[in-house]
């Protein structure tokens, strides 16, 4: 298996995930500033898998450029975390995702911008900046709605409940990182879990959010083992164009 | 362009911006003076950033370098935001402007590092920006003043805007609202 191939699909496509369901919410942001605060990070997002999905193209070195990968892959070939995939529901747990992620991405991609590999260094040190942004958006958001109207906590304590035991996937460590570790490429994910967890708390206390007691975790998105069913019916809306007309361009 | 349109979303950097280009302006045929590297530095001063065309790339802080070798040119531009779709448009502009002066041999490098940051953007750049009625980036993270009416009773609306590069605030006292250029 080529490990660093593996890990850096995993950095593309937990981008590219992520990016395409803020995406969806374009045109259905519930006021303007939203719509275009939620456009602009699934922009940023997008970018910053144009980045990895270049790199891991080059990496494999069997032609495939970031648009072969993005677009012409099934679900079983993405290693996205299980987390990003599944479907947006309302603003409130899209914001949440949004904040389980970013809190997350600081931290991993302050690491990696120290990276060993000069090309890996590079993009972690350029995608971290939009990540510092998304979280400080990201977090106020949480903490607004938390704590806001009882409504507005009760619907964010359910987002909290159903994405929760998604959230534990990120640190479950695997050979490939192992073998990043190793080539000192990237710290095994598993060191930062405390940093998120003191951050998430932090976030979720100020918010007036119970986090759930049992730290049962979803696996199977990283490693490609078992994605959920929803990341095929995302694949199929987002390849449709490529699937059906090969090469098409503008 | 507004870089908030999804509908770009496919992920080729080329791909979508072709087509909104006029016909390239006619080479006057190839450049007959002493070409160095000022020379081009100062053509670039007069390639407007597409987003915000009172300052030009130079003032953005996009150009990075510019080599010259005899006739060739290389230029060197560093993103500002990665997903950012006038990145595109920046790399046919300075190629049209260039071929317009005669320049035939023309090579556009992208760097991402060192990453892009505001501070990169030129003095002139800054005061320009203010006189446009936008806010230029400050360390504190918001406009030090309304640029309408300079009151300092200003207040965050929302923390991205029409483009990757700037969020949305409201004066207070003219309670006009008004773009504020991020400082990343
Ligand atoms: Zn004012």
């Amino acid at each position: 298996m080529n490990h660093l191939f593996e890990f850096l699909l995993r950095q593309g496509d937990n981008a590219l995930v992520l990016g395409h369901r803020m995406s969806e919410w374009c045109g259905h942001g519930p006021a303007l500033e939203e719509d275009i605060a939620l456009a602009n990070t699934a922009l940023d997002l997008i970018g910053q898998t144009r980045l990895w999905l270049e790199l891991a193209g080059d990496v494999e070195g069997k032609g495939r450029d970031a648009d072969a990968l993005a677009y012409l892959r099934d679900a079983y070939d993405f290693r996205n975390l299980l987390l990003l995939e599944v479907p947006n529901k309302d603003f409130g747990h899209s914001i949440l995702r949004q904040f389980l992620f970013d809190a997350f991405q600081v931290p991993w991609l302050t690491e990696l911008s120290q990276s060993d590999d000069e090309r890996v260094a590079q993009i972690a040190a350029k995608s971290h900046k939009e990540a510092l942004y998304h979280l400080d958006r990201s977090a106020e958001t949480v903490i607004a709605l938390g704590d806001g109207t009882q409504q507005s906590n009760q619907r964010m304590q359910i987002a909290l409940d159903y994405l929760w035991p998604y959230s534990g996937e990120a640190f479950a460590d695997d050979e490939t990182d192992v073998a990043m570790q190793e080539q000192g490429i990237a710290p095994l994910p598993s060191d930062i879990k405390e940093i998120w967890h003191d951050r998430v708390n932090a976030v979720l206390e100020k918010a007036q959010l119970q986090q759930p007691a049992s730290d049962f975790a979803h696996k199977g998105g990283r490693n490609g083992a078992c994605h959920t069913e929803h990341l095929g019916h995302m694949l199929a809306t987002m390849q449709i164009l490529q699937r059906s007309y090969p090469d098409a361009v503008w | 362009m507004l870089c908030g349109d999804m509908s770009h979303s496919k992920v080729t950097q080329e791909a979508p911006v072709f087509q909104l280009f006029a016909s390239r302006p006619r080479s006057r045929g190839p450049f007959s003076g002493v070409l160095n590297e000022a020379i081009v530095w100062q053509w670039l001063e007069d390639v407007p950033d597409p987003e915000i065309p009172v300052i030009s790339v130079v003032d953005l802080g996009v150009v990075r370098e510019v080599t010259v070798d005899g006739i060739a040119v290389e230029i060197t531009i560093t993103p500002t935001y990665s997903g950012c779709p006038a990145m595109a448009v920046i790399s046919k502009d300075i190629e049209s402007a260039l071929y317009a002066k005669g320049i035939d041999e023309l090579s556009i490098k992208t760097q991402i590092s060192p990453p892009w940051t505001t501070e990169w953007l030129s003095e002139k750049g800054r005061s320009r920006l203010e006189r446009y009625g936008i806010a230029p980036p400050q360390p504190t993270g918001g406009p030090t003043h309304c640029p309408y009416c300079k009151s300092t009773e200003v207040e965050k609306v929302s923390q991205f805007g029409s483009t990757p590069c700037k969020a949305q605030w409201r004066c207070s006292d003219c309670l006009e609202p008004f773009e504020y250029f991020k400082c990343i």
